[in-house]
């Protein structure tokens, strides 16, 4: 399996975007190697901007440059974007719907040594309650790139969140990649796996594993987290009758809380989430890390039993 | 563009007031203070400054004018109704459920706005990016930022001085509204700002400090703004928080509260008494 950050995605999607879109300008907060936009900023010098380490001011600036048409790319760690920025999202950017695309690098636990203060776990949460806001979570690095190219030609605010280890390349250039449309990765009858973000790979091992175990198992790639592909966690729902969300993320207002707010309206069915749950993270390796706060396909295997069990209850 | 004398401009400044008064008045709420404390600079800077056209709102070359102090929408509405973008009497519909007007400035629904903003300390960012835009383009369009003096608390206006400075954005003008009160009392009690000049000169800002409500003065700062180049300029307008209307002036108190219909009754009394013969007297 060939491994790749997602953020590499990130940085070949604004190279590709530099030699077709003249529009398009970059913005990062003194963190250009680290969130691959050096990349663009060697290539495209005229068109980089560095506005240093002032985050609430790289958003005011992006704000102005796409009110003169523009379309800016502002880029740094997530937990400095979403949470440090969000009042001047919320009210400059979402409130007007400026073409502003936020990149927040260094999302999840995984991120690792550098400890909780880094590893951006709301995000989703943050960004997903923004009107106007558009939410991607790609789930390799090909994903991430064909996101940033979508993103640019998308008219409005919208947030990509990529992260910082290299992670299993499992999609394809060939695979068609809609914003708001989820992909069904795995078909299966007896339960749901619906994820975001390279934390997908775990879900679709699990799903193997399930499958084994004569667990017919649907996967779902929830790339797309707002607007969410409503349609298809409900019909998931529906026809499978079980659901485990997976996101290296807090649950609480993440990808497992936006599912359920759907299926309580629409459709209910025992739910469990994998996630981060209610907890800051803490220095590790990414390893380390994804095996204390449960974010393995063995984690996810065994939520899948338990809601199996549930369901049978249920039923 | 047709300019205004200093004496065609000084009725017109009466009438800017007095629709603050009236707008506020008729909302039941609002701001008052910091709105009539600028009403000479945005009276000069809509009048005489800027590049605008009111009829072609989506002109790719006008100046552009980024209100980062929110509250004191009612200042801009009024200079915007009385410049002829939208009807004076839509005035009164300021904080009106379905009013293009609202309480805080929308770009969404009032076309002719440059941005939304209310949420203090953020306008000088947005505006150094449409000054950085008309660099790359070539473009000569000037970019005008109004900020009140308690604003300056922020944060996020220092990280934009020196964004403004580094890019060297001499084709930005900022404003500051120093009429030295915020909600919870003087400037300097509060949290103090002074000394203002030395900051902005030390953030290499090209720093222009005059009377805020003399006409003369105005138009001779943003003359000068205009000529200097390689820096970004700012305007220190020393103001008088509810200028024009006695019981308000210089009083915290009406920050963010409007006059009740005898107080507007008496404020309209003393913006069109002819000079020397004030209610003071």
């Amino acid at each position: 399996m060939k491994m790749k950050p997602t953020r590499d995605g990130y940085g070949e999607g604004l190279l590709e975007l530099g030699k077709t879109n003249p529009l398009v300008l970059v913005l990062d907060a003194d963190l250009s190697k680290s969130t691959r936009t050096d990349w663009f900023m060697k290539e495209f010098p005229e068109r980089f901007f560095d506005i240093g380490i002032a985050e609430q001011d790289m958003l005011g600036t992006a704000a102005g440059l796409a009110l003169a048409g523009k379309i800016p790319f502002v880029t740094t760690y997530g937990v400095f974007v979403a949470g440090r920025a969000w009042d001047q999202i919320r009210t400059t950017i979402a409130y007007a719907e400026l073409n502003v695309k936020i990149a927040g690098a260094h999302g999840g636990i995984s991120v690792g040594p550098d400890g909780a203060t880094h590893q951006a776990l709301e995000e989703i949460t943050l960004m997903r309650v923004l009107p106007n806001m558009i939410l991607v979570v790609p789930c390799d690095a090909i994903e991430t790139k064909k996101a940033t190219l979508a993103l640019a030609s998308l008219q409005g605010p919208a947030y990509l969140r990529f992260t910082r280890e290299a992670s299993p390349v499992f999609t394809s250039e060939s695979d068609i990649f809609e914003i708001g449309k989820s992909i069904t990765l795995k078909k299966g009858t007896d339960l749901t796996l619906i994820g975001c973000g390279p934390i997908v790979y775990e879900a679709l091992m699990a799903a193997e594993e399930l499958n084994k175990l004569g667990i017919s198992t649907r996967v779902i790639n929830m790339h797309t987290i707002k607007p969410l592909d409503k349609e298809t966690i409900i019909k998931a729902a529906l026809e499978t009758g079980a659901i485990v969300t997976v996101e290296e993320h807090q649950v609480m207002g993440g990808l497992g809380g936006a599912v359920a707010e759907i299926l309580v309206q629409n459709s209910p069915v025992p739910v469990e989430m994998i996630g981060i749950q209610d907890t800051f993270g803490e220095s590790g390796t990414p390893e380390e890390l994804a095996e204390k706060y449960g974010l393995t396909s063995r984690h996810i295997i065994e939520a899948s039993k338990k809601v199996l069990k549930r369901k049978t209850c249920r039923a | 563009m047709v300019f205004f004398s200093v004496d065609k401009l000084e009725p017109i400044c009466k009438d800017i007031r007095a629709d603050i008064l009236r707008m506020t008045e008729a909302a039941g709420s609002g701001h008052p203070g910091g709105s009539l404390s600028a009403v000479e600079l945005m009276t000069v800077l809509y009048f005489n400054v800027l590049n605008h056209r009111p009829q072609e709102l989506e002109w790719s070359e006008r100046d552009r004018f980024i209100l980062s102090k929110g509250h004191a929408c009612p200042v801009v509405y009024a200079v915007m109704a009385r410049s002829g973008y939208f009807p004076v009497e839509e005035l009164l519909t300021l904080r009106k459920l379905g009013s293009r007007l609202q309480g805080h400035p929308n770009m969404k629904s009032l076309p002719g706005l440059e941005s939304s903003s209310g949420s203090l300390g953020q306008g000088l960012s947005v505006a150094n990016g449409l000054a950085l835009a008309a660099k790359i383009d070539k473009r000569d369009y000037r970019v005008y930022c109004l900020m009140g003096d308690g604003e300056l608390q922020e944060g996020q206006i220092w990280e934009a001085a020196m964004t403004a400075a580094h890019y060297k954005l001499d084709n930005v003008c900022a404003l500051v509204d120093y009429n030295n009160l915020q909600i919870d009392g003087k400037v300097e009690d509060v949290k103090g700002i002074a000394p203002l000049k030395e900051k902005w000169l030390s953030f290499n800002w090209h720093v222009i400090e005059i009377d805020g409500h003399d006409l003369e003065q105005v138009e001779k700062a943003y003359a000068e703004a205009k000529q200097i180049k390689g820096k970004p300029s700012i305007i220190i307008a020393k103001t008088i928080k509810g200028k024009g209307v006695s019981f308000m002036e210089d009083v915290a108190g009406w920050h963010g509260k409007a006059p009740n219909s005898e107080e507007l009754e008496q404020a309209l009394k003393e913006i069109y008494v002819q000079e020397g013969s004030t209610l003071k007297n």
